[in-house]
């Protein structure tokens, strides 16, 4: 390709103009000898560098590198032309030669005064004047180009194939047919801004420019290595199309992604875009180091900011001075220090790492919201019914003094005490509690029935009392003195009314006997229970408090009944002795035993404190049960937002820590390595940070988007023309160092980069003013001279013609088949994918289930990614693994394979089928292929179609089985409309026209 | 061209060589294989393939998770004579190790569990675990004096298969397919297979990136045949689609591919009619490879009674075997399961009963059908295991060894590689390389001047710098060399 591109610097240079170091030299020099003669001091030659002026022009020993105006005297110039194999450079061994062009190139630059430049990229961005050739700006430089070399731009291509290319471009998605209809009879001369504005705005727009946004983030749904724990960064995703959407200036969208956290008083949202630099892989492997780990995790967000934002390529610099662009060792270090300061470690795998941010769903929010508004609700009517009680206050304190009982437990005193077993007889004991005798079964339930209390029941409390006639004076009958209790079930039996369970939670016990906890007495399992057994004997008593759910008021008419379960595999372990009470406190613990309030009651009105009051009224409140049924209601109510809070996906996200944390230049980029200290820098060669004492990731972030920083908008143009051409205004998006290519136009992308800064980073302006350019609409036909000259169609002298990337043939597809749930955001989903893949990679640790329904008909954007087995239906695209922003074309037969045999096209043409059949105007087969390409089949094609058409007919005739496999391929229902033959042979021909290369093309 | 695929072409010579007639077709062809590049890949290429080849294709039996050489080819008497006692200092010094085992502080030598013996007219030493490959031990050239710069198992393997210890480099197979092309129109020129012993408690993940292209174009990443009906993705056509209404499909697509082609003039349309035409063949070829029906009994009973079950070491051995046969240049088969931190006195001997005899029928297979002269075999894992004990002493059942980077075996065979030889030595207790180190960019290095490539010539440009496997180092190891 460069030996293209020096034909066209030839055609310019012989006209005339003086040879220009960056247009014509520096790739020379930098392809052939800046490897041994360039910025790298470790591998230099000869002690001669040639990619400064004071380097090539010092005075030698062996004669200066070169004379300015004197290359016959120019020691390289000596050795270039030399004959002599030993004497000639480039050395031999490394082939690399420079042709006679070449040559006389170098030596008319040397003659002409050896003019050194800056590399250009590296020079601030200055709007170039227009020439006067054409209205908009795009169409007067690229031809002026064309016109040095007798071209001009293509025709403009047709409207069906220019709504088409838009719809891809911008929505990531074809046009519907009432788009192309619409647009087609628009006449007006605004037609076209028009339908640029239509899909600007269209949420379409912020998914399809996410997507080379995630692939650069490197984002993924799984840390990546060994254990590949599932993440949750998709509240970032989802802020990305977000924020796209709406049109984030791009300085802002920087600068929140690379130090949100840091704007003074940050919000939610721009903590969360920080999301950005930790969506790197993490490694969980057993026996990893952790310093090695973190320090690859600095290293992997310091490369993805050069190469992002810079389009430089730091990672050569880990281990030496870079060999072609002027950038050292200690500049990558310097810069690795702003983003070496986090808290994290390195160790482990945890895939929700610290520092994170709960990022609710949208569901999730409005749900919180809706909790919200119920507790206010509920607190308000709280405060009224209080203020309906409180004159009643001074009667209830009455009451209780004169009940002068300080306990707060009430004993429950029981009408009628049965047991599973006859022989076995609860009697109670003086102090209300029961005790066990007679037989002595292996298992046994107790049924205890009383009425429902006067005074409102909060919590029972379970007195597990020891007793002479237990085993070594325990509990139980057993044979340690130990008790399992397996269940405790409440029922409210109301006259006329089915009997009610009351739920309890949270109970608590003063002790619990390792995994047999008191929470497994209200669980389903019978089998398991409550056990208080520690250190072989059983020598205290044992309590615990069972709260319920709702609070009990007092009912005339009523009783309770309480069924204690024992139903372990452990005989004769039942409670041997026990006691159960109640109170109206709800929040009575387990160590309350006497009520405070008694003692309080007895200090006189006027002489109590503040306290004191509050504490009193709070009791009597808590014995009035409508008080309390709310006031547990408010409690429920926040456990709910407490639940959803914790359901909430957690968003890894930037935060510096407290301590500095140093940063030394490591040897071959070794973490044991240490070597100098360094401290927080950009880079040299690039303009410096404002005047500060400990810069940050804030002051890195805002000097990329200061204007005078030569790159940021270059490489940010540059990509979106990579998104729109197929192919970069420079070819290397990720490289804008020395050895990238010198760009066919330059003033074009410095023209862009400038306009779109002096706009205030507008990126839908940037890309309106691309797609309303003449360059952008031509056709893409292409003439044999045309590919001749110019294969890769670098000039612009016709309209890119590319195969879609395979998420948007994807979406094609589930677009015409009207089945593509445009839903925007939330968790990522599982579409069908080939039984697996990954078990094979996890060995069975990973088993990918398939969702169903609406989640396996979303955009590919929102598809699921592991890490370590990416999704198998998108080929050729950036592996999520580091930071790429390069693009993928290449046709293999797999990519083939996956868009004629997954099930999902062969569904999709069957909904493309159903669809066409009812665009009645024209034959089915017609509609589907215009509805695909989005115009009419030509005369060529029309007997091509009907006779695949009739061919698969006769196929489906004569295999009644195949037809009807076709038919129930997917969820799709199958239509009772259309003859079942019609459809089968509509979907296989669909198919085949979703595979023709039209389909797969953007022309 | 296999005579096994003329008649495959011959149904399809309307569509694919009359297309080729036009003059597009060839070049298009040829980019799908990966045979064409630019102009400037072309010299490199070109430079990078001055040597003559020893070599037309290669075999790698990985063995993922790192045998022990101490158990298996390193003979070490005195590690026998040491057994139980605490390993010097003098070795340990400035050496790292696998957090693993950086938290245990008493570190006894622990003797190799089973007898070595020696074999062969090289007499070259084998352990008693591994009596196929003692067999063929003749036919081996064992390096012993391996090391890395590696101590866990991805960057490792990484590092092994790309030269560098991070995803994101082209692997061995991608820069043979991208140096030296294809040799067959209807089977990838990179495969990869995998398998496990059954029940190993530790096995490794294979990552994609270890048979990743990298930055070099895609179509040089290794394709993965899996076990089972499907050994390639999407190979199979959805449900009602026969072979036959598939035929009908894709003449309808060429049909307007064609068509489409006439008026717009874009050769690209060309290689896509290439390219699903050659997706058709595979969806034959593919198939036809993976059925052993036709495989004699004394073919199939040299691999071993496992060879019957697919997805195992074996079938997958027998399999590789069919491929090379077909003009498949780099076969990548990879077993995990050999990381045995505390199973040497048991799983290490299901490992070796899984891949002992496999490993060495593929070797007399090759060679008794005159392949193994032009196909380079190579067996090893990442890195090796440690001369001390993990685990407890007195819990023989749970002995183990740790991940050990600093001098481990590897074997090699066939295509240029001196037989029946040990190359390089290990110290005393097998800890360091006493003698000849190889580096694995060395090896690195000697695979591709094998297969007549200059390592230091054949480099792919990105980010503006010649990336090459061997990254800026690696010396071919002329010694070893037929």
């Amino acid at each position: 390709m460069f030996r293209y591109f020096f034909i066209l610097s030839l055609v310019a240079t012989a006209a005339g103009e003086p040879i220009g170091f960056n247009s014509h030299i520096r790739p020379l020099l930098s392809d052939h000898c800046f490897a041994c003669h360039g910025f790298d001091p470790g591998s230099r030659e000869a002690d001669l560098r040639l990619d400064t002026p004071e380097g090539a022009f010092e005075d030698r020993k062996s004669g200066a590198g070169i004379i300015a105006g004197e290359p016959e005297k120019s020691l390289i110039w000596k050795r270039i032309s030399s004959n002599d194999p030993d004497d000639v450079m480039p050395p031999a061994e490394h082939h690399l030669k420079l042709d006679a062009e070449e040559k006389k190139l170098i030596y008319r630059w040397i003659k002409e005064g050896a003019k050194y430049q800056e590399h250009w990229t590296f020079i601030p961005v200055e709007k170039p004047e227009l020439p006067n050739l054409a209205p908009h700006p795009v169409d007067a430089l690229v031809k002026q180009k064309l016109q040095t070399l007798q071209l001009d731009l293509s025709v403009r291509a047709s409207r069906e194939t220019l709504i088409r290319r838009l719809s891809f471009d911008l929505r990531g998605l074809p046009p519907t047919p009432e788009e192309v209809s619409t647009f087609l009879n628009d006449e007006s001369p605004k037609s076209w801004e028009r339908l640029v504005d239509q899909f600007l705005a269209d949420q379409a727009f912020g998914e399809r420019f996410a997507w080379p946004w995630l692939d650069a983030a490197r984002y993924a749904d799984s840390n990546g290595f060994q254990n590949d724990g599932e993440r949750t960064m998709w509240p970032w995703r989802d802020w990305v199309v977000e924020a796209i959407n709406r049109n984030l200036p791009y300085d802002d969208f920087t600068v929140w992604q690379i130090a949100g956290d840091l704007l003074p008083n940050a919000t939610h949202e721009q903590k969360l875009a920080t999301g950005f630099l930790r969506n790197h892989a993490i490694n969980g492997e057993g026996g990893s180091i952790p310093e090695e780990n973190r320090v690859n995790y600095v290293f992997d967000m310091t490369e993805t900011v050069g190469t992002v934002w810079m389009g430089l390529t730091f990672n050569c610099c880990r281990c030496h001075d870079h060999k072609y662009d002027p950038l050292s060792q200690r500049d990558y270090y310097s810069l690795t220090s702003f983003f070496n300061q986090t808290p994290v470690n390195g160790g482990g795998g945890n895939p929700q790492t610290p520092p994170i941010l709960a990022s609710a769903s949208k569901g999730q929010l409005d749900q919180k919201k809706s909790l919200e508004v119920q507790i206010n609700q509920t607190q308000s009517e709280l405060e009224k019914l209080s203020s309906k009680h409180l004159p009643l206050q001074k009667e209830w304190e009455k009451s209780q003094l004169e009940k002068g009982d300080s306990s707060i437990w009430k004993p429950f005193r029981f009408t009628s005490q049965t047991t599973s077993d006859k022989g076995l007889v609860l009697s109670t004991l003086p102090d209300q509690s029961l005790l066990a005798t007679g037989a002595n079964p292996a298992k046994a339930t107790f049924t205890l029935t009383t009425p429902v209390p006067v005074e409102p029941v909060n919590v029972i409390r379970l007195d597990a009392l020891r007793h002479p006639s237990m085993t070594l004076g325990g509990i139980a009958r057993s044979n340690s003195g130990n008790f399992v209790l397996t269940s405790v079930e409440i029922y409210l039996h109301q006259k006329g009314q089915a009997r009610k369970q009351l739920m309890i939670r949270d109970p608590q016990a003063t002790f619990e006997q390792g995994e047999l906890k008191i929470g497994q007495t209200i669980d389903q399992d019978r089998a398991t229970g409550w056990a208080v057994l520690n250190n072989n004997q059983i020598d205290r008593d044992h309590a615990a408090i069972f709260p319920l759910a709702e609070p009990l008021t007092p009912l005339p008419n009523s009783h309770l009944e309480i069924v204690l379960r024992h139903d372990s595999r452990h005989a004769q372990h039942y409670l041997g002795h026990f006691r159960l009470s109640h109170t109206s406190n709800p929040s009575a613990k387990l160590t309350d035993h006497t009520s405070p309030i008694l003692a309080l009651l007895k200090i006189a009105d006027d002489s109590r404190s503040k306290e004191q009051k509050d504490t009193i009224e709070k009791a009597f409140l808590a014995a009035q049960p409508e008080y309390t049924k709310l006031s547990k209601k408010i409690t429920s109510l926040r456990e709910q937002i407490a639940r959803i809070e914790k359901a909430a996906p957690k968003v890894m996200i930037m935060a510096d820590r407290k301590e500095h944390r140093p940063t030394y230049i490591l040897s071959v980029g070794s973490y044991q390595a240490r070597g100098e200290e360094v401290t927080a820098n950009t880079p040299g060669i690039l303009p410096p940070l404002p005047e500060s004492e400990n810069p940050n990731r804030l002051d890195l972030a805002k000097w990329l988007v200061s204007r005078n920083h030569p790159l940021t908008s270059r490489v940010t143009v540059n990509r979106l023309w990579q998104d729109l051409f197929g192919i970069g205004l420079i070819k290397s998006p990720e490289d804008f160092g020395v050895q990238s290519e010198i760009p066919v136009h330059p003033e074009l992308l410095d023209w862009l980069a400038a306009d779109f800064m002096d706009n205030g980073w507008d990126f839908k302006k940037l890309v309106k003013i691309i797609v309303t350019s003449e360059v952008y609409r031509q056709s893409s036909k292409v003439d044999s001279l045309a590919l001749e000259r110019d294969p890769e169609n670098r000039l612009l002298a016709r309209a890119p013609r590319y195969r879609l990337p395979s998420w948007m043939i994807r979406d094609q597809a589930l677009a015409h088949s009207g089945q593509l749930v445009r839903e925007i955001g939330g968790e990522p989903v599982k579409p069908w994918q080939p039984k697996g893949l990954w078990s094979e990679v996890t060995f069975g640790k990973k088993t990918y289930v398939p969702d169903s329904g609406e989640k396996t008909r979303r955009r590919t954007l929102y598809t699921f990614w592991r890490r370590i087995s990416a999704p198998p239906m998108i080929f050729d695209n950036a592996k999520r693994e580091s930071c790429e922003v390069g693009t993928y074309r290449t046709n293999s037969p797999l990519h083939a394979l996956s868009t004629l045999n997954d099930p999902l096209y062969l569904e999709a043409s069957r909904g493309i089928a159903y669809r066409a059949h009812t665009m009645n105007s024209q034959s089915p087969v017609q509609a589907a292929f215009k509805l695909i390409t989005c115009r009419q089949p030509t005369p060529e094609e029309l007997p091509i179609l009907s006779s695949m058409y009739e061919n698969s007919r006769t196929y489906f005739g004569n295999h009644p089985e195949e037809l009807r496999a076709v038919l129930e391929t997917g969820d799709l229902p199958i239509s009772d409309q259309i003859e079942p033959l019609t459809q089968a042979a509509l979907t296989s021909v669909i198919l085949s026209l979703l595979n023709t290369d039209e389909a797969l093309t953007k022309e | 061209m296999n005579p096994i695929f003329e008649s495959q072409l011959l149904s399809n010579r309307r569509h694919f060589f009359g297309k080729a007639a036009t003059g597009l077709g060839i070049p298009a062809l040829a980019h799908l294989l990966g045979n064409n590049a630019s102009a400037s890949e072309d010299r490199i290429l070109e430079a990078a393939k001055a040597i003559a080849p020893k070599a037309k294709r290669v075999v790698y039996l990985f063995q993922n998770g790192a045998p022990s050489h101490l158990e298996l080819f390193d003979h070490k008497p005195k590690l026998a004579k040491l057994h139980g006692e605490k390993v010097p200092e003098s070795y340990m010094e400035g050496k790292r190790f696998s957090t693993m085992s950086a938290a245990s502080d008493k570190r006894r030598l622990l003797a190799p569990i089973e007898p070595f013996k020696q074999h062969g007219q090289s007499g070259a030493t084998v352990s008693a675990l591994m009596p196929h490959t003692a067999k063929i031990a003749d036919d081996l050239c064992f390096i012993k004096s391996m090391h890395t710069e590696q101590v866990n198992h991805a960057p490792a393997i990484n590092f092994f298969l790309s030269g560098f210890q991070l995803p994101s480099r082209p692997t061995v197979g991608s820069w043979l397919s991208y140096g030296l092309g294809s040799m067959n129109e209807n089977l990838p020129t990179f495969v990869v297979m995998t398998s496990v012993t059954k029940g190993t408690s530790c096995g490794q993940i294979f990552y994609d990136s270890y048979w990743s292209s990298g930055f070099l174009p895609s179509r040089h990443q290794g394709v993965k045949l899996r076990a089972g009906e499907s050994p390639v993705l999407y190979l199979n056509n959805p449900n009602g689609v026969s072979p036959q209404l598939r035929r009908q499909m894709l003449d309808g697509i060429a049909d307007l591919n064609q068509s489409k082609y006439d008026s717009v003039g874009d050769p690209e349309i060309q290689t896509r009619i290439a390219q699903y035409e050659m997706a058709y063949r595979m969806q034959t070829s593919v198939p036809e490879l993976a059925d052993i029906s036709g495989e004699s009994k004394s073919t199939l009973d040299l691999y071993g009674p496992q060879v019957h079950e697919p997805g195992s070491f074996a079938r997958n051995c027998l399999l590789t075997r069919r491929l090379l046969e077909r003009g498949t240049r780099y076969v990548q088969l990879m077993h995990a399961g050999w990381d045995q931190h505390n199973s040497l006195t048991t799983e290490l001997y299901n490992q070796c009963r899984d891949t002992d005899r496999p490993s060495a029928a593929l070797v007399q297979d090759l060679k008794q059908r005159g392949l193994l002269d032009e196909t380079l075999v190579i067996w090893g894992g990442e890195f090796g295991r440690t001369p001390f004990l993990q685990g407890n002493f007195d819990n023989r059942k749970r002995w183990g060894r740790d991940h050990h980077p600093y001098t481990f075996t590897i074997w090699m065979a066939g295509g240029g590689i001196k037989p029946g030889m040990t190359y390089g030595e290990s110290d005393d207790i097998g800890f360091n390389v006493a003698d000849k180190p190889v580096h694995v960019h060395d090896f690195q290095a000697t695979l591709l001047h094998l297969l007549g490539i200059n390592h230091e010539k054949l480099t792919f440009k990105f980010q503006g710098r010649h990336y090459r496997l061997t990254d800026v180092h690696g010396h071919v190891v002329k010694p070893i060399l037929a």
